[in-house]
């Protein structure tokens, strides 16, 4: 029978391309530097707390947050403060980073760096919630939002569904996609306790049905935990009919609960809670080992590198993405740009010196075929890209609103609601640039809504 | 069929004169009273609608100042002080003298003294590469070269420089509209006065970095090594965040600063060519190349 559960309007069938999939998450050595970004997360930039010449200790915090929407950041390894200040993102802007040289791998005091699984959940949410918190938990599926904000419902709402997402629908990536095949177990305690912090809403563990192996394990490991443990009833493992942009948090509540968030609502107006597995691995390693957010999985791959040259790495945050590239066996000749992050949403980098983030998943190199942008044709018409338009909106119209400046019939037509997947761009036969276009306008049309008054 | 003919002179003529009395008598009773002076100031108004004076076009520019009464923050720099005389006039008031001013491209790295470090195949839109990325040059700060600025202006005073890939600035054209510098993203662009003979020195750069960092992305960055400030008899020169900026007000044009910078980063325009050394004339020496603007403004 066929699978019903996917979102209900637009998407694309990009093509899987998961050539590192089969290749398990190895542990990246430790560079002679790593540079940590302030800039990690979604919001305010975390103010730093060290000084040049201070020694640190991995898992210590360096940073504190600068506002409700920001995070701690931890470091990743034991050294020197080198220095702290500007530094160029990937993006080549200018972002605060601490440089640290690294020193041995001493790790900070009550860190349980044991492989020991720890199934029982504590009774108190709010120490769970200061846990996440204090260990600079942010979302890992791309947008980096603070995971304890997201925990935290505004008074009034409460969640219905805790929905886990295991979609990676973005082509190439297979981080997520290694982490649910070899540490299946505290993935699903990850979201036990998550759902304890929301007040026992139903878990939902969405895959892809193009990871049926991914099924199979997380399946297997969650009635093995059920059978031990009654923390562990109400979480379910749902296949979801592949299409992109399945991992969309929209489009995941839409594919799990049918349910759909209105123009610039939130997930939780529809009783819906969304966090990444990743981040779900974060949030087990964060309250149960008190291990802060210092690692992560990056995949390095690309159809021009061979089959034994593709890897899952599992990386200190604040490494330079050079680093991994070198360790990698080098930048290959044919790669025309690199990705970090996926091939439809990802940014390309510009400047390989950067560091990682909490947020990078991958490094991609594309082939100059693969990437270079054909000449732009007239429009024919054709509706394909309102077709693909996961949001429902109109593509080929908000790209003559904007080119005309029309920022009231922008906002009428809700370019505010654009989620900036890319499949009006990727279903255009002209080739269109309208996703460039139209995220400019949406960036307008926002600005002037934050602008007015509030009821 | 001569009654037809007069019958229907007839008609129409009593028909057309009381619709004129319908007619005149609802102008009268629904009269808008405006001020004459709002027309009388739109007409000498230089009619662009560009918006460099902050209204959304001529006649709200006109009703501004007719309903304030005076002109205080308020000058069409299209028109210049030819223009507000004569709005002054209208007015009945004195109109303040304000320096012309021209839109100048504070960045001088061209394609040879900014090598590319990456190859931009994006929307050829300075907008839209500067939301993506820094830009293609080791210089996050200065121009991204896809010519939002020459789109902007509507008196064609802006052109894309081939050999360097920065916009030229016709003087004859720029209107001082502005624009342009708010279409730059990245604020490269700037009004300053135009200058006596319209000749002005600037800093062409906006590069915050470090100098040993902006001179390893452009050769002719400013650098903020300050020796310009500490050469300058006015007071003219600040150096803040690492990049030098010239007071216009206070600048007297000596353009010892101009010799002194290392990078070649301060540009000194439309100043008389001077003959060769060793007989270095004073700068009100009579301009061997006569600029376009004559007019003097007391510098």
């Amino acid at each position: 029978m066929e699978n019903k559960h996917t979102f209900s309007i637009g998407g694309v069938h990009p093509d899987d391309s998961k050539l590192s999939k089969d290749c398990p998450v190895e542990v990246l050595p430790l560079p002679e530097t790593v540079y940590v970004s302030m800039a990690q997360h979604l919001g305010a930039p975390a103010n730093p707390v060290v000084a040049p010449g201070d020694r640190v200790k991995a898992g210590q915090v360096i940073a504190e947050p600068a506002g409700f929407i920001s995070a701690f950041v931890h470091s990743p390894v034991s050294g020197t403060v080198k220095s702290v200040g500007p530094r160029a993102d990937l993006a080549g802007n200018k972002v605060n980073h601490i440089e640290i040289a690294v020193e041995g791998d001493e790790w900070a005091e009550g860190i349980d760096l044991s492989p020991e699984l720890v199934t029982a959940i504590p009774e108190d949410s709010a120490f769970i919630l200061e846990r996440i918190k204090s260990c600079g938990v942010v979302g890992l599926g791309g947008a980096t939002f603070p995971t304890h904000v997201k925990l935290s419902p505004p008074p009034g709402k409460t969640a219905e569904y805790l929905i886990i997402n295991g979609a990676e629908c973005e082509p190439y990536l297979t981080s997520d996609y290694r982490i649910m095949l070899e540490r299946s177990k505290e993935i699903l305690v990850g979201a036990a306790l998550m759902k304890k912090v929301l007040g026992n809403p139903r878990c939902v563990i969405g895959i892809e049905d193009n990871k049926p192996e991914a099924i199979a394990v997380m399946t297997e490991s969650l009635l093995s935990l059920q059978e031990e443990s009654k923390d562990f009833a109400g979480i379910e493992v749902l296949s979801l009919r592949k299409k992109y942009p399945q991992g969309g948090e929209k489009q995941l509540i839409d594919a799990v609960t049918g349910r759909q968030v209105k123009s610039l609502g939130l997930p939780i107006d529809v009783g819906a809670v969304v966090q990444n597995v990743a981040t779900t691995l974060a949030v087990y390693e964060a309250v149960q080992k008190n291990k802060p957010l210092v690692t992560n999985v990056l995949t390095v791959t690309g159809d021009c590198l061979p089959a034994q040259r593709q890897h899952n790495y599992l990386f200190r945050i604040g490494v330079p993405l050079r680093f991994i590239a070198e360790q990698a066996g080098g930048v290959p000749e044919e790669a025309a740009k690199i990705i970090s992050g996926g091939p439809m949403m990802g940014k390309a980098i510009a400047n390989l010196d950067a560091t990682t983030v909490k947020g990078s998943s991958s490094l991609l190199y594309l082939t100059d075929a693969q990437t270079r942008r054909q000449p732009e044709g007239p429009c024919i018409r054709c509706g394909r890209c309102a077709d693909a338009c996961p949001m429902g909106l109109e593509p080929f119209l908000l790209k003559r609103l904007a080119d005309a400046g029309d920022t009231r019939q922008l906002e009428d037509n809700a370019v505010q609601d654009c989620i900036e997947c890319g499949c009006c761009l990727y279903s255009c036969p002209a080739r269109i640039p309208l996703l460039d276009v139209i995220r400019i306008a949406k960036g307008d049309v926002m600005r002037i809504i934050k602008s007015r008054p509030r009821k | 069929m001569s009654s037809t003919v007069i019958g229907t002179i007839v008609l129409v003529t009593v028909l057309g004169l009381l619709l004129a009395m319908v007619l005149f008598w609802v102008a009268s009773r629904f009269k808008v009273a405006e001020d004459p002076r709002i027309d009388e100031i739109e007409k000498v108004m230089p009619g662009a609608n560009c918006g460099g004076c902050g209204f959304a076009g001529c006649r709200a520019f006109a009703q501004s100042c007719v309903e304030k009464g005076n002109l205080d923050e308020q000058f069409c720099p299209v028109g210049g002080n030819e223009v507000m005389k004569k709005v002054a006039a209208v007015l009945g008031i004195e109109a303040a003298e304000q320096a012309p001013k021209v839109a100048v491209v504070r960045c001088n790295g061209s394609c040879e003294a900014r090598p590319r470090t990456n190859d931009y195949d994006g929307v050829l839109s300075c907008r839209v590469k500067a939301s993506l990325y820094a830009g293609d040059t080791g210089c996050s700060f200065g121009c991204v070269g896809c010519g939002d600025c020459v789109a902007a202006c509507q008196f064609g005073a802006l052109s894309m420089d081939p050999q360097t890939g920065l916009p030229v600035v016709d003087e004859s054209q720029c209107t001082a509209c502005g624009a342009c510098a708010k279409a730059c993203p990245k604020g490269v662009i700037e009004l300053r006065a135009k200058g006596p003979r319209s000749m002005r020195v600037f800093v062409s750069c906006i590069n915050k970095d470090k100098g040993a960092l902006a001179r390893k992305a452009c050769k002719s960055a400013c650098i903020g090594c300050g020796k310009c400030a500490k050469v300058c008899t006015h007071d003219a020169i600040t150096v803040e965040n690492n990049v030098a900026y010239i007071d216009f007000t206070k600048c007297k044009l000596c353009r010892k600063c101009v010799a002194e910078c290392p990078t070649g980063a301060i540009h000194a325009v439309n100043f008389p060519v001077l003959p060769p050394k060793p007989a270095p004339k004073p700068v009100t020496a009579q301009p061997a190349v006569q600029p376009e603007k004559t007019q003097q403004d007391g510098k």
